[in-house]
């Protein structure tokens, strides 16, 4: 499993030449990928409901006790049903949606790469595997949002998206962390079946805040809800999969996972439902503002998001049980639905609601598709999204806490959606034709398929859930959720009680406040000046508040001159190094004085070359005797025997002069030499670092706490690595990670190298743009 | 700044690069054994199409480099080192254990560790030259 999430992101690389070789039907080639892993977890679901939680453990660095191992219990299995069954439907859909477009290979890449990252977070056994999955879904996020890059505001939403989502991110590191401090372990299975009660724990308000932040903000909980409607940006099929159906469900998803070990608690119950029920009311209002069919949905995307945080802070048994009925039946409809919102808006060439109408007669597939699934949302019988609305207020009717806030905003919220579901299931389709900026058709088959699919999924699910196998799953994932067995047994009749008198009021009220949607939208923009005040102006704010005090400091400490750079970074140094040195160790001098003749003659080379460096007029001669110096420590290495260093010094000493040839000659001679008195400044601060560095020297000589570790490495290269050459075993085995990380140091250092010069020489060619011209001018000084 | 080369450093430079690139996968081959390895590799051929670029400057070194940008060399050398981490976990063994395999007609010993080190070879020669080349275009349009 673990081979074929890391292969989805192989497949997302290969995507650009399967493009290449396959065109239009890429897509079709693509969604077998998660079709077949759709296929796999079906298999393995008899499996994880009869034996329950399965781990498949891939170990990766035994030593340090990192492994890549994925847990698939009920929760996981539900998540990644949904991830890889609307997957194959967005893959499908996408082809026809993005057909001829020319960046379609780059959509494929960060779609397929979200797919498999996604995967992998709700498999995640260990708490850092899951949070670098995580940051993977909020980076391919980053890129979909973003995806038509030339529009200013897909940009700025998809940066917007990106901060919010990567600022909760490090909070959750954070509470991961402090997690695995706390229960000891950083696998997911081992702290979930631990016996301590982390409750309990004095890290538990710290962690459980962090965590919390981490997932408010990926799942768009109030106030950090703003990010979601603005990624609509991003093209319907991105809209559909990551900002309904999967991504933002991430949040829940780590919220339904430490509920056993951390749920319960009074602030877990209080800071749960209150945020959740806030977001649910939240969303489901500012929903009716809009005409926008993307941003209509995506609010009543945040509505259903606060109802699922909700749920799992009332955590009681219905809770649940409602929880997952809910998740599963609102990934479908509204995945459906986003990918309706598509159509029209690929057919009609408008996105407003209120521009079209009539299409029925032209659309008529669609129109029922649109029809079923908005249905669904609404919680009309006996679609599943009834079951899910009518076992949701049923939860929020039995919280033990706020109970009478929870149900009102439950019910008025209802009353919304409901009205939501009315405008987009009829508004567009009835009533009389409008002129809209292209002619409509029928959407094509692969347009119609995934969304049909999920439509009359939701349908059969709520006719018939105990035989298609609902409720063994959603029983396996309550379990999970609430860490005890705790069987689910839909059904779409509880008899009359009082969620199903909630049901029928708010459906009426609902279609009430449709039928005036007009006017109340007009009395509603009175309202415009308060909303401004949201917490979106507050990110704003937040924002210039960053790049005002990053001009300040900038303007401050990067002001171009090395010659400044140099003289605070040694200053530093010498305050750090000679307090350390001076307070920790008393360096000892116990030098033998056995130098031979050769020594002195290279040392002496050596102080030559930097005496000369100092004093010389002009760059060209700086530059050689510092070269002079670099091959004269070459020489050192060699006299003591290491080749290796001695030639790598030598090279890099070349390589160095040629590059410092290449910039210096450029500039102009020396236009202005240092003043005695600043000769004097430096002068002091270049004799105190080096006298500090002799002393540093003779401190780490005279010091002695550790056996040295290259006996171990001369003992074992040529038995265990198979070289003779010990710097280069070191170098390609023994530490091959780090060299590993050296070798991305260096490539993004040269990519930076070449980005700077191409964008100086871009300059003197006239193309400056803008943002060129405020960039800081590095001026030419001697 | 760099006026095309002397006669003698024409010449030189001509006949020097090939013996230097060869050297320099010497170098790479040998350097698990004795003195040599990717990293001084890396830098022996970045050196040879320095020397080249000095005498016949960038067009005639990027003809020499026939299509391949620096740029990719520096990814082609980062996948190298990519790769050569993973045949350890099909053999179930943890990440970036060393895998030897000897090639029987020839007696050589392939690794791992060799293909890691071909990685760190083209990701210094691809940032070293990227980063001359760079410098030489911004001075060959500039008076």
């Amino acid at each position: 499993m673990q081979f074929a999430v890391l292969m989805g992101f192989v497949l997302a690389a290969s995507s650009p030449l399967l493009n290449r070789w396959f065109g239009e039907r890429t897509s079709l080639l693509l969604a077998l990928f998660p079709a077949f892993l759709a296929g796999w977890f079906f298999s393995q679901a008899p499996l994880v409901l009869s034996d329950g939680p399965q781990l498949l453990e891939w170990s990766w660095v035994p030593s340090l006790g990192i492994s890549l191992s994925f847990l698939l219990d009920g929760l996981s299995l539900l998540f990644g049903l949904l991830i890889t069954v609307i997957g194959t439907c967005v893959l499908v859909y996408a082809g026809g949606y993005l057909k001829g477009h020319q960046d379609i290979a780059r959509f494929h890449l960060a779609l397929v790469a979200f797919m498999a990252s996604m995967l992998g977070l709700v498999l995640a056994d260990g708490l850092l595997t899951l949070f670098i999955f995580w940051e993977l879904t909020s980076i391919t996020s980053y890129l979909l949002i973003g995806f038509n890059h030339t529009d200013i505001e897909a940009r700025k939403s998809a940066r917007q998206g990106l901060f919010v989502t990567v600022a909760g991110g490090l909070a959750l590191m954070a509470g991961l962390v402090l997690l695995g401090i706390a229960s000891g372990s950083w696998s997911l299975s081992e702290i979930l079946q631990s016996d301590d009660d982390l409750r309990q724990h004095a890290l538990y308000a710290p962690m459980l805040i962090c965590l919390l932040l981490g997932a408010f903000t990926k799942s768009a909980q109030f106030p950090f809800h703003f990010w979601l409607p603005n990624a609509m940006a991003a093209p319907t099929p991105v809209s559909a999969y990551l900002h309904s159906a999967t991504m933002v469900k991430a949040g829940i998803y780590l919220l339904a996972r430490l509920q056993p070990e951390l749920g319960g608690t009074a602030m877990w119950v209080t800071i749960l439902s209150v945020v959740g029920a806030t977001t649910m009311l939240t969303g489901a209002f500012l929903a009716i503002h809009h005409t926008n069919i993307k941003k209509l949905l995506a609010y009543s995307t945040i509505m259903a998001l606060g109802t699922l945080t909700m749920l799992l802070g009332i955590g009681s048994e219905y809770a649940m049980t409602a929880f997952v009925t809910f998740l599963l039946a609102h990934s479908m409809y509204k995945g459906a639905l986003f990918m309706v919102a598509g159509i029209l808006d690929h057919e009609t060439g408008t996105k407003d609601v209120t521009a079209m109408g009539g299409l029925r007669s032209v659309m008529p597939v669609t129109a029922v598709i649109a029809f079923v699934a908005a249905l669904s949302l609404a919680g009309v019988p006996p679609l599943f999204g009834f079951i899910g609305k009518e076992l949701m207020l049923e939860a929020a009717l039995g919280a033990e806490r706020i109970q009478l806030l929870l149900v009102l905003f439950a019910f008025l919220a209802a009353i919304l959606t409901i009205a939501v579901a009315a405008i987009i299931a009829l508004r567009p389709f009835y009533g009389a034709r409008h002129e809209t900026p292209q002619t409509p058709h029928e959407a094509p088959l692969s347009m119609l398929i995934g969304p049909g699919l999920l439509a009359f999924g939701s349908l059969a699910l709520g006719l018939a859930p105990a035989v298609l196998g609902a409720d063994a799953l959603l029983t396996s994932a309550a379990t999970a959720v609430a860490g005890e067995t705790l069987p689910v047994s839909l059904s779409l009749w509880y008899g009359v009680n009082v969620a199903l008198i909630m049901s029928v009021v708010s459906l009426i009220f609902g279609f009430l406040l449709f039928k005036r949607w007009d006017s109340v939208r007009a009395q509603l923009a009175r309202l415009a000046p308060v909303m401004r005040h949201g917490p979106e102006a507050g990110y704003e704010g937040l924002m210039n508040g960053v790049v005002r005090f990053s001009e300040w400091q900038t303007r401050l400490l990067q002001n171009g001159y090395m010659r400044n750079y140099i003289l605070v970074m040694l200053v530093v140094l010498i305050a750090l190094i000679g307090n350390s040195i001076l307070l920790r160790h008393s360096p000892q001098l116990a030098l033998s004085l056995d130098v031979r003749f050769h020594e002195v003659i290279v040392v002496g080379t050596m102080a030559m070359g930097a005496l000369f460096a100092t004093i010389s007029r002009s760059r060209l001669g700086a530059v050689v005797s510092v070269g002079i110096m670099g091959f004269s420590i070459a020489l050192i290495f060699i006299l003591f025997s290491a080749p290796d260093l001695g030639i790598t010094q030598l090279l890099v000493e070349t390589m160095t002069v040629i590059l410092l040839v290449l910039v210096l000659f450029r500039l102009p001679r020396f236009s202005n030499l240092s003043t005695n008195l600043e000769r004097i400044r430096d002068g002091a601060v270049a004799a105190t670092m080096g006298v500090l560095i002799f002393l540093l020297i003779i401190t780490a000589w005279s010091i002695d706490q550790f056996e040295s570790i290259s006996t171990y490495m001369v003992e074992n290269s040529a038995p265990l690595a198979y070289g003779r050459n010990i710097v280069n075993v070191i170098l390609v085995d023994y530490r091959a990670l780090d060299t590993l990380g050296e070798m991305f140091v260096l490539a993004l250092a040269a990519i930076g190298v070449i980005a700077m010069l191409k964008l100086r020489h871009g300059e003197t060619e006239g193309k400056a743009t803008d943002s060129d011209k405020a960039s800081v001018k590095e001026p030419y000084d001697g | 700044m760099v006026k095309s080369g002397t006669i003698i450093l024409n010449t030189a430079a001509r006949f020097l690069m090939p013996l230097q690139l060869m050297f320099s996968v010497f170098l790479l081959l040998r350097g698990h054994d004795e003195p040599g390895g990717g990293f001084i590799a890396g830098l022996v051929a970045a050196g040879a199409f320095t020397l080249y670029l000095f005498a016949f400057g960038v067009s005639a070194t990027k003809e020499v480099l026939r299509m391949v940008d620096p740029r990719d060399l520096i990814g082609a050398g980062l996948f190298f080192g990519m790769i050569s981490v993973v045949p350890a976990w099909f053999m179930g063994q943890p990440f970036l254990t060393a895998q030897w395999w000897t090639i029987p007609v020839i007696d050589f010993k392939a690794s791992t560790p060799l293909i890691f080190d071909i990685g760190v070879y083209l990701a210094v020669l691809g940032s070293v030259m990227g980063m001359v080349m760079a410098l030489m275009e911004v001075d060959k349009d500039e008076p």
